[in-house]
């Protein structure tokens, strides 16, 4: 993974410096609260209901095991002992002391870490795809090129105050793992006619208020143009986006505004004075980046006869069997697997992890997976690179500490947002609308039956908890006051990239886990053979799970 | 006289910022993008740019600029940032002064957007202004201060 040199760790440093001056300056009131906000935003500090909300940086996903420790031991000391992975791989703490915060950012940064842009009108977070490096399915390994975008998008002095946040992905395998089509920008690496690797740029997509799939305002770009490219489309926006009205900020807006041909005009004209300057990339800085993203030392084994053991053990004993199943996923290098680590237990908030669970977390990456770890945007977590032989150990290990659920890509692997537990912005609760929708299917083989299932539920309509893009979507509203639940149907994150369609009328917390059931119900009264749940939506629409669910009952 | 920074120092001038309302630029006072493009004659001409101008209007004519002011209304509204830019980029080499109600944590971005002198309208704000005003800092990105990205220097 990215290792900082002496000009990484400077530039975290200062900001470290410079936030401990603010925070001080505020504190002692030559800083009004409107003032510092956008300033503590773009540390990753937000204000919440109960305590400040202090948002950490992992880029792209990517951990080490001292970052694991380092995290365990802020959770433990600065918070109550649990952290929260978040829809953009990041980390959240839920009650940290904002006198603390500059502390918290000098610990993060002895280990290359920080809470840069997590927040405010700027540049997030890249996100890309969680098996990054390891997937069959991968044309190149997205990740130096997120390197690049992180390093481009850190602390431009130009983009710092859009006029609202701009999230970024990447995807570089056949399967889309990162949603690009639901991002500011979305980035595609892929061939043209004669072969070459380059970039297809998206732009306009997104969630929130008003969800729209992203549109391509380039067909394929030269690999050294991407920053460039990237510095146009920004600032197209940051001087023509709407700042009248938040609802209306984010560049979708503008894209449907200007429409989509008009818009990569002005993105060209921008881009007419910056292509080819001394941002354009050069072959050592795109080596560089793809020097920290090597393979690591796989030892070579015999995979026929790795696979067979494996399927032996699995045999002889099925719990385990079904974990590999279920949680498990093929790996490029013969002999090993990537796991994914559900952090979707019953009874737990999705995405939660506690600060032993971490330590254990960071013993496992450096016994079993080369020191590394992923966070995945479906708020789970990945050890990328585990020998086949290993995987029993790892599973028992795993089962101890409550983190074998074996529910990857399954109904009860729930993406939600923290909700209205800890969020300001939320109207309604999303945590105990996912407990009660897993404690309702307990039953995993009926889970299993009903096959891949997404369920995202978001507490409100920044769609933190990306509802528009899941199979089922759950939304919280506000209905004069009373927390409400308005389900959609049919969304879908990957290539064929689809919003949900709203069933009906919203319903109250208690009920909604019989809704689900039946809207579950009814896909399997009409599923056809192998039929997925989204299979069978796209097939009969949404007019019989309509009839089910608000069918007068005798 | 108005208080700004420039060139490193706490200093003062004589110009008072754009009516936008009168036809004619009054006396001592910036005119307006509207203003400064009825003036006649525009060499040795200063304007105060507002947020939504279209700077392509100004692009022309650089050469005759001597003070381009950008008015930031707000200090959340970022358009100025990338006027800045765009200026410098297409060869503006007069003063770029940064006007209105922005903080001195944003100085380093301005400087690196290419200002070079700053005015605020608290003037209460100068010192810790200045102070920020003289800090150097290490980069990622080019930028109108430094026209090479790190990858570019990095040893």
């Amino acid at each position: 993974m990215y290792l900082y040199d002496q000009y990484d760790q400077r530039i975290v440093d200062e900001r470290v410096n410079q936030f401990r001056q603010q925070t001080t300056r505020y504190l002692e009131g030559e800083l009004s609260d409107a003032e510092f906000l956008p300033l503590r935003l773009q540390n990753g500090l937000y204000v919440q209901r109960l305590a400040p909300m202090l948002r950490i940086a992992v880029p792209y996903g990517m951990l080490n095991s001292a970052q694991l420790r380092k995290l365990a031991h802020i959770t433990r000391h600065y918070d109550k002992g649990y952290a929260h992975v978040s829809t953009r791989q990041n980390i959240q703490l839920n009650w940290p002391q904002l006198e603390e915060v500059p502390d918290i950012l000098e610990e993060l940064a002895s280990v290359q870490m920080h809470a840069i842009q997590t927040s405010g009108n700027c540049i997030r977070n890249t996100t890309t795809d969680q098996f990054a490096g390891v997937a069959a399915d991968e044309r190149e390994d997205p990740r130096p090129w997120c390197e690049l975008i992180r390093q481009w998008s850190t602390f431009h002095p130009e983009f710092a105050f859009l006029p609202r946040k701009f999230k970024i992905a990447v995807c570089a395998s056949e399967e889309d793992r990162a949603a690009i089509h639901a991002h500011d920008i979305g980035v595609e690496l892929l061939a043209n006619a004669a072969g070459e690797y380059g970039f297809r740029v998206l732009a306009g997509g997104g969630l929130g208020r008003t969800p729209v799939i992203g549109a391509v305002v380039c067909d394929w770009l030269e690999k050294k143009h991407l920053l460039t490219y990237l510095e146009a489309i920004l600032r197209v926006y940051n001087q023509h986006g709407r700042r009248d009205n938040k609802y209306k900020a984010r560049i979708k807006i503008l894209v449907k505004a200007m429409g989509v041909d008009a818009f990569r005009e002005a993105v060209e004209r921008e881009w007419e004075i910056l292509r080819d300057g001394p941002s354009t990339l050069t072959e050592e800085a795109i080596a560089r980046s793809k020097s920290f993203f090597t393979a690591p030392a796989y030892a070579t084994l015999d995979g026929e006869a790795s696979a067979q053991s494996l399927q032996a053990r699995c045999a002889a004993e099925p719990i385990f069997g079904n974990w590999v199943l279920r949680n498990t996923k093929a790996h490029r290098v013969p002999g090993y697997r990537a796991v994914t680590i559900s952090l979707k237990a019953t009874g737990f908030a999705p995405g939660d992890v506690t600060d032993q669970q971490l330590e254990l977390l960071a013993d496992m990456a450096d016994g079993f997976s080369f020191g590394e770890l992923r966070t995945t945007h479906q708020q789970n977590m990945v050890l990328a690179d585990v020998e086949e032989s290993a995987l029993y150990t790892l599973w028992q290990q795993l089962q101890a500490a409550g983190l074998a659920t074996a529910n990857i890509g399954y109904l009860t692997d729930i993406i939600c947002c923290p909700g209205g537990d800890y969020c300001s912005l939320a109207n309604a609760k999303s945590l105990p609308v996912a407990e009660a929708i897993q404690v309702r299917f307990e039953d995993f083989d009926y889970l299993y039956d009903l096959g891949p299932l997404e369920l995202n539920i978001s507490g409100c309509m920044n769609a933190c908890g990306h509802h528009h893009i899941g199979h089922i979507g759950i939304l919280g509203v506000d209905k004069k006051g009373a927390e409400f639940y308005q389900i959609s149907l049919g969304g879908s994150q990957s290539k064929d990239a689809a919003i949900g369609k709203i069933l009906g009328p919203s319903f109250s917390q208690e009920d909604v886990p019989e809704i689900v059931e039946k809207i579950l119900a009814t896909y399997v009264a009409l599923r056809e053979e192998e039929e997925t749940f989204l299979q069978t939506y796209n097939r009969v629409g949404i007019a019989p799970f309509k009839e089910q669910v608000y069918a007068k009952t005798h | 006289m108005p208080k700004l920074i420039k060139d490193g120092d706490i200093t003062e001038d004589n110009w008072l910022p754009a009516d936008t309302d009168a036809e004619a630029p009054p006396a001592g006072h910036l005119p307006s993008l509207a203003q400064w493009q009825a003036l006649p004659d525009k060499s040795g001409s200063a304007l105060q740019l507002e947020p939504g101008d279209d700077v392509s209007n100004v692009l022309p004519s650089l050469d005759q600029l001597v003070l381009v002011a950008v008015h930031f209304p707000v200090f959340t509204d970022g358009r100025g940032f990338s006027y800045g830019r765009e200026l410098r980029e297409r060869g503006y080499r007069g003063e770029l002064r940064a006007l209105g109600y922005f903080l001195p944590d944003q100085i380093h971005y301005l400087q690196r957007c290419g200002f070079d002198a700053f005015q605020f309208s608290d003037e209460a704000r100068l010192e810790e202004g200045l102070r920020q005003a003289n800090l150097s800092a290490e980069h990622y990105q080019a930028a109108i201060d430094e026209p090479l990205p790190l990858f570019r220097r990095r040893v």
